[in-house]
């Protein structure tokens, strides 16, 4: 028992040796807690395995000369691998290299072939190092290597093998980006060099022939001597050499037409064509050389040698535009010992651009994967969770532009930077969090996203399931520290189980043809004919894809259950909730699931029924009050105790579950979580100065709340930026670059700038102008607010509703502005929530049945706010403002119209609050 | 109000200082809850004009002349053509075999004269070089006749032939057109009133015979409306308010308004009295009642009782400028909604700051020609503001209501403002909504 991973896990290795046979049976584990403290008392800070600080990327080749050797690591610091012996870990990921490289001439073909090989990914453990490596293998040509071969791998490692395995997906998807990216500039550089070498090869060719007319002519008896024969086999040497060179040109130029297994390989429609275009040009230039070349050789005497050479030269430099200054050098009949040359670096294997562009590629990476799981997890829940309230997100939510950006790094990615319409999207983002499989294919996507992510879903199990199993066999084995797995065949696998689950449950006629997207197609049927990929995938365990293999049988509610398995209890006993708490609509919704794959459309939304379902979801459960804000409260109800039963039970005999568990006690926690968002944060800290400072600052924010302009009056421009800065918060529909707010003003301003801008900072100045101002400010009063933080006066209506009272309590207890801001997310995220469940319940806003008028209908819409949302009537203003932004916006979004904006206001009186 | 904010009073402009009449902001009759702002003129905005149900026009110093949606606030079209301020502007309902099409018909500084489609923004027809720039217009539906006014008077037809014209009937020229009874019009020009009769003798071309001259006003007529079928009305620049019969053009009525309280005053401070501030500016009527606007203030008459209803002395800031229905508009720059309401009980001070100082023996001072009606304080009633509107920064100079659609307002300010009931629109939006939410089969995130 002591000797269980279990226990392990939670001591230090020090403690391991103690004779201290603990008398209790080990708890489970999501009741336990270290038992012995750690001396810094972070329990986050378990370092001690792992020889290097944070995650890092290493690039290593497996050199010809000398073998494994590093390249570099991103970040390039020194300090990042620490003590971590790079070189000894070079050997371990270039040890377990699968992909399929067949060099050399194939039997039945008189010319060597270059080798097309996919890259392959691995996962890899070394528990001894503390490291874990997401390892992704590739080959670039290169004409002077072994084969023309180098094989490189790009390996991102880091301590925590949790966050590997669950990111797997989309470290697959960023490093296949780099890997496309470089082997993009690899083909044109290799393209280049052959050309040179062609030109080398023709020139040599000329010269030798020139030599031996020479030759003939001075002495035509010595046609069979010795150095004649010699001669002569030279240039069939050089001769069957420039076929051989021309035929690789002929196939690096196949390249792109050749089909790819390779789901996340696409590059830039136009590099590609652009290359291919080059190649071609290329070709077709030396296939135009073979014919005076063919001629010279059978013939001879046609041309004088100098008349040829130089028609060669010139073509030459009309065909080549790009190298006009390269001159062809003579070859030697012998090439230089192996040993003897230097190799081509990376930057010299690829194109400068490309290369430079997959760097950046990889340090974009290697940045946003920084940090901790937990981090990365909270990020993208929130990030997920956002994308589908999209509709309510424009009011608080700072999300479009972040997940603008993210759309553009799932784009191909060009490095020469192509204009965008040329890009065809490439799939939506995966969030590979373990928790989530049916958040995700349940997301209300195109199609892709949609069969991807459920793919992606059901692949969970084997992601988790197989290193752990794997694991676990190492740790009894005596060897004990190392494990890999290979994960391309499970890929493949699992594409296979989705096709399989696929027609299980759409009982569509032909769901393969319809259903997959055209990549899992190509890689699927792929799988069947190539000779060098598939082996490993045909020897996977079978126990592997049990689980799927059960899913294939069972009804999808089972399925879900056995998917949710492996989720560990004790690292998300909250997010447990969460999930289980979105599952109840999601079983309902595995019903529209089928017909939503069926359509055979692409990047078509069909997310109707769905979302449709979630309104009346909601609207029929009748626990309104908690439904809306269902997204950001983490309720532990029944589902989340029902479901933690469950894996609890199905978990003991599930070796995964526990041994997953172990490793990722063994693998330390990462660094803090980065520093982000700093600006809001500080606006948090100012705003939660402003709730402490003013015990009329809920008015202040209820005026914002509710639409109402707030006018911040003051004579300090510092003061009352900083101030408009805090506010800016508590503004609806901000708009993306904060278009609704204006910071500092020193103009009278019109009633068109009123309604412009909900936050207003103005100069209060004493000139005639400031007169004038001030005529403005009154004969305006009746649409705005005015805080005076010279005077510290706030004139606005009377505020007298409850809701307000948590975010604007100046005696909160809440120390740290991030704390304040995070708290106000939530309550803000809330209201968003019900605003937005207010704003699509169609008997709130219409009548139900003819005779019913208005009244009738404005009276179930306060009836409900009060008594379903418990609101007081100036709590009612919020929610039937937000409810306005919604509807506006989803009518149509203010950049989108032409006619001007609505301004809405209410006749009612204000009155003057003073410290 | 904002006298804590101002710190000093000088902050306040002339148009605040004898804000006597404050509504304040809680306004619960004020159905006008959300506003538009409507931009495209690049000076005075000083006419408007309905097109249909969800159409309006606006048209000013600009020569632009803009057609805008009511229901969206889209500008929908820009009539360039006029390379100087607009004078006029009306509708002229165009009659083919088939359709009857609302046209636009605009003079303007520029001594020209276009009909417009507000379908296409076609100029249809124009007419340029005319004597002398036209002042008013007007439509005769009936014999799908129009008329120009100015120096000269001019009959046109439908297809912008002239039909005859009026040579230089007077110095100061045409400033109001209406039509009477029986081919009749009048035209009122500095102190008269002309009515023409167009009449279609044997030769069979059209010829405008002057049949009489009504020169009972003493100053300046600033206002000729019809008020129904039997009577019209005008006004004059020293607040004389004269009823005509429609038929034989006999005086039904003349109100002279002159504000008592000034009246009593006029011994010690003559100088309050301007002319101006008496000048009726704008008339407008319902059939039984008329609303002047009397220098800044308003005052409703009865036809049927040949007396005043209601008045009010200051009801805006500065003069009041257009009125339709109980709605006013002034240079002050806002727009007041006034209801007609009973007097409370004469115990109650609260109105006796107005009403206490009614005298009537000081009427008989002013000697009219028919002798001026008494008013009958039992018949008196209240004119009550219900809400006003502040949004334009500069004078308003019209406006055109689209009953529960809203009201547009056009300003020196540039602007046109479009009011509206947000309770109403909500309602609109959210079946906006439901229909969209409908056709997408669910709300579709974009």
């Amino acid at each position: 028992m002591i000797g269980s991973p279990d226990v392990v896990a939670f001591t230090k290795e020090d403690d391991y040796g103690q004779p201290n046979p603990e008398p209790w049976p080990p708890i489970p584990e999501e009741f336990s807690i270290p038992l012995y403290p750690l001396a810094d008392s972070n329990p986050w800070a378990k370092t001690s395995y792992a020889k290097f600080t944070k995650d890092f990327i290493l690039i290593s080749e497996f050199s010809e000369q000398v073998g494994p050797q590093p390249l570099l690591t991103i970040p390039d610091e020194p300090k990042v691998c620490g003590t971590f012996d790079l070189n000894y870990f070079s050997l371990r990921i270039m040890s377990v290299d699968y992909q399929a490289s067949f060099v050399g001439h194939p039997p039945g073909s008189g010319y060597p072939r270059l080798s097309f090989v996919e890259d392959s990914r691995v996962v890899l453990g070394d528990s001894k190092e503390g490291a874990f490596a997401y390892v992704h293998h590739l080959t670039l040509y290169d004409l002077e290597a072994r084969g023309f071969v180098r094989p490189f791998c790009m390996a991102y490692i880091s301590a925590d093998e949790r966050k590997i395995m669950l990111q797997f997906q989309e470290l697959s998807l960023r490093f296949s980006q780099a890997s496309e990216c470089l082997k993009a500039g690899n083909r044109r550089a290799f393209a280049k060099e052959l050309q040179r070498k062609l030109q080398d090869l023709e020139y040599t060719h000329s010269v030798l022939q020139r030599e031996e007319g020479l030759q003939r002519e001075a002495d035509p008896q010595t046609r069979y001597s010795a150095h004649a024969v010699e001669k002569a086999n030279e240039l069939a040497n050089v001769e069957k050499s420039i076929y051989e060179h021309r035929d690789l040109l002929k196939q690096i130029t196949s390249y792109h037409g050749r089909p790819r297994r390779d789901p996340h390989a696409a590059m830039c429609h136009k590099c590609m064509s652009e290359c291919l275009a080059e190649c071609e040009d290329l070709l077709e230039k030396f296939s135009k050389l073979a014919g005076p070349l063919g001629c010279i050789g059978e013939e001879g005497q046609i041309l004088t040698e100098d008349e040829a050479g130089e028609g060669e030269m010139e073509e030459d430099e009309d065909g080549v535009k790009r190298r006009p200054s390269y001159t062809p050098q003579l070859i030697r009949a012998k090439s230089a010992k192996c040993f003897d040359k230097r190799l081509k670096t990376l930057q010299e294997l690829c194109d400068e651009t490309f290369y430079e562009a997959s760097m950046e590629l990889l340090k974009e990476t290697e940045r946003s994967f920084r940090g901790d799981l937990c981090y990365l997890y909270t990020r993208r829940l929130d990030r997920s969770l956002r994308r589908k309230q999209k509709v309510t997100n424009f009011l608080f939510e700072e999300e479009v532009c972040e997940d603008n950006d993210e759309e553009v790094t799932i784009r191909p990615f060009c490095p020469v930077n192509h204009s965008v319409e040329l890009y065809t999207l490439l799939k939506p983002p995966h969030i590979v969090l373990a928790p989530e499989p049916l958040e995700d294919a349940t997301e209300p996507f195109s199609e892709i996203s949609h069969t991807l992510d459920s793919e992606l879903g059901l692949g969970e199990s084997h992601l988790e399931s197989s290193p752990s199993d794997q694991t676990l066999e190492t740790q009894d084995s005596s060897e004990g520290t190392k494990c890999s797995y290979s994960s391309g065949t499970n890929m493949t696998k699992q594409q296979d189980q989705q096709h399989n689950l696929d027609s299980v449950i759409s009982e569509a006629p032909d769901p393969d043809s319809d259903v997959t997207p055209d990549h899992e197609r190509e890689s699927s049927s792929e799988d069947m004919e190539t000779t060098a990929g598939d082996d490993e995938g045909d020897h996977t365990p079978v126990s592997l894809l049990e689980p799927n293999g059960e899913c294939e049988e069972t009804p999808l509610e089972v399925c879900e259950s056995d998917l949710l398995l492996p989720i560990d209890t004790a690292c998300c006993m909250s997010q447990d909730g969460f999930l289980y708490e979105d599952l109840a609509a999601d079983t309902a919704d595995e019903s529209d699931h089928n017909s939503k794959i069926q359509p055979p459309q692409t990047l078509v939304v069909n997310q109707e029924p769905q979302a449709l379902h979630l309104l009346q979801d909601h609207y029929t459960v009748g626990s309104l009050s908690e439904s809306p804000a269902a997204g950001l409260v983490l309720p532990v109800g029944q589902h989340a105790d029902s479901v933690s039963h469950v894996s609890v039970e199905e978990g003991s005999d599930c070796t995964m579950s526990t041994s997953t568990g172990s490793d990722r006690a063994h693998s330390p926690f990462g660094y803090g979580a980065v520093v982000t968002l700093r600006q809001r944060r500080k606006a948090g800290q100012g705003a939660l100065r402003f709730v402490r400072q003013y015990p009329f600052a809920i008015q202040a924010l209820w005026c914002l709340l509710s639409g109402r302009t707030l006018v911040v009056l003051g004579e300090d421009e510092g003061r009352v930026r900083k101030l408009v800065a805090a506010l800016a918060l508590f503004v609806p529909g901000p708009g993306k670059s904060a278009e609704r707010i204006q910071a500092w003003m020193s103009c009278p301003f019109s009633l068109s700038d009123i309604y412009r801008w909900k936050l207003i900072g103005l100069q209060r100045v004493s000139s005639p102008m400031g007169s004038s101002l001030l005529y403005s400010l009154s004969r305006y009063s009746r649409y705005i607010s005015i805080l005076d933080i010279d005077q510290k006066t706030l004139r606005c209506p009377p505020y007298h509703g409850q809701l307000l009272s948590n975010i604007a309590d100046h005696r909160t207890s809440i120390r740290r502005g991030s704390s304040y801001f995070l708290h106000l997310q939530s309550v803000l995220c809330r209201l968003a929530a019900k605003a937005f469940l207010l704003t699509f319940t169609h008997h709130l806003h219409l009548p139900v049945s003819l005779e019913e008028g208005p009244e009738v209908v404005k009276g179930r819409r306060l009836c409900f706010l009060q008594e379903q949302l418990g609101l007081d009537e100036d709590d009612n203003e919020i929610l039937l403002y937000l409810s306005q932004l919604i509807t506006r916006q989803y009518l149509q979004p203010p950049s989108e119209s032409t006619a001007p904006p609505c301004f809405s206001f209410k006749y009612t009186t204000s009155d003057l609050y003073k410290i | 109000m904002l006298r804590w904010i101002l710190g000093s009073r000088e902050a306040q402009s002339a148009l605040e200082k004898s804000s006597v009449l404050c509504i304040g902001e809680e306004q619960p009759q004020n159905c006008f809850t959300e506003l538009q702002v409507l931009k495209g003129h690049f000076d005075i905005v000083r006419f408007l004009v309905q097109i249909d149900d969800f159409r309006c026009a606006s048209a000013g110093d600009d020569g632009l002349v803009l057609v805008w949606n009511t229901e969206t606030g889209e500008k929908l079209l820009e009539l360039r053509g006029h390379s100087q301020q607009i004078t006029a502007i009306t509708t002229f309902k165009c009659r083919n075999a088939l359709t009857t099409q609302t046209m636009l018909i605009t003079a303007s500084s520029d001594r020209s004269l276009s009909l417009w489609d507000p379908d296409t923004g076609n100029r249809v027809q124009t007419i340029a070089d005319l004597h002398s720039s036209v002042k008013c217009l007007l439509v005769l539906e009936r014999l799908c006749l129009w008329l120009s006014g100015g120096e000269e008077l001019c009959v046109w037809n439908q297809d912008f032939q002239l039909q005859c014209h009026q040579p230089n009937p007077s110095d100061t020229g045409i400033i109001a057109l209406i039509e009477l009874p029986k081919n009749c019009v009048a035209a009122a020009m500095d102190k008269e009133i002309v009515i023409y009769r167009l009449t279609v003798p044997a030769d069979s071309v059209l010829c405008l015979t002057e049949m009489q001259r009504l020169s009972d006003h003493r100053d300046q007529i600033r206002a000729l409306i019809n008020v129904n079928d039997n009577m019209f009305a005008s006004g004059s620049h020293v607040g004389e308010l004269i009823l005509w019969d429609a038929i034989d053009w006999n005086i039904l009525a003349y109100e002279h308004i002159l504000w008592e309280e000034s009246q009593s005053a006029s011994e010690i401070r003559m100088g309050s009295s301007k002319p101006s501030e008496m000048s009726i500016q704008h008339l407008c009527s319902n059939g039984k009642l008329i609303l002047a606007a009397v220098g800044s203030g308003l005052y409703v008459y009865s036809v049927l009782t040949k007396t005043v209803l209601a008045y009010r002395k200051v009801a805006h800031d500065s003069n009041v400028l257009h009125t339709i229905e109980l709605i006013s508009c002034s240079e002050d720059g806002s727009v007041r909604m006034w209801e007609i309401q009973d007097l409370p009980l004469a115990a109650e001070p609260a109105s006796a700051g107005f009403f206490g100082m009614l005298t009537f023996g000081r009427s008989s001072k002013h000697s009219g020609p028919p002798s001026k009606k008494v008013l009958d304080v039992s018949n008196l009633k209240m004119l009550e503001l219900i809400g006003d509107l502040i949004g334009h920064s500069g004078a308003v100079q019209m406006f055109v209501s689209f009953k529960e659609n809203g009201l547009v307002t056009c300003s020196t300010d540039h602007l046109l403002i479009l009011w509206k009931n947000g309770e109403r629109q909500s309602h609109l939006r959210s079946l906006k909504l439901f229909q969209k939410l409908e056709e997408n089969g669910g709300p579709v995130f974009s």
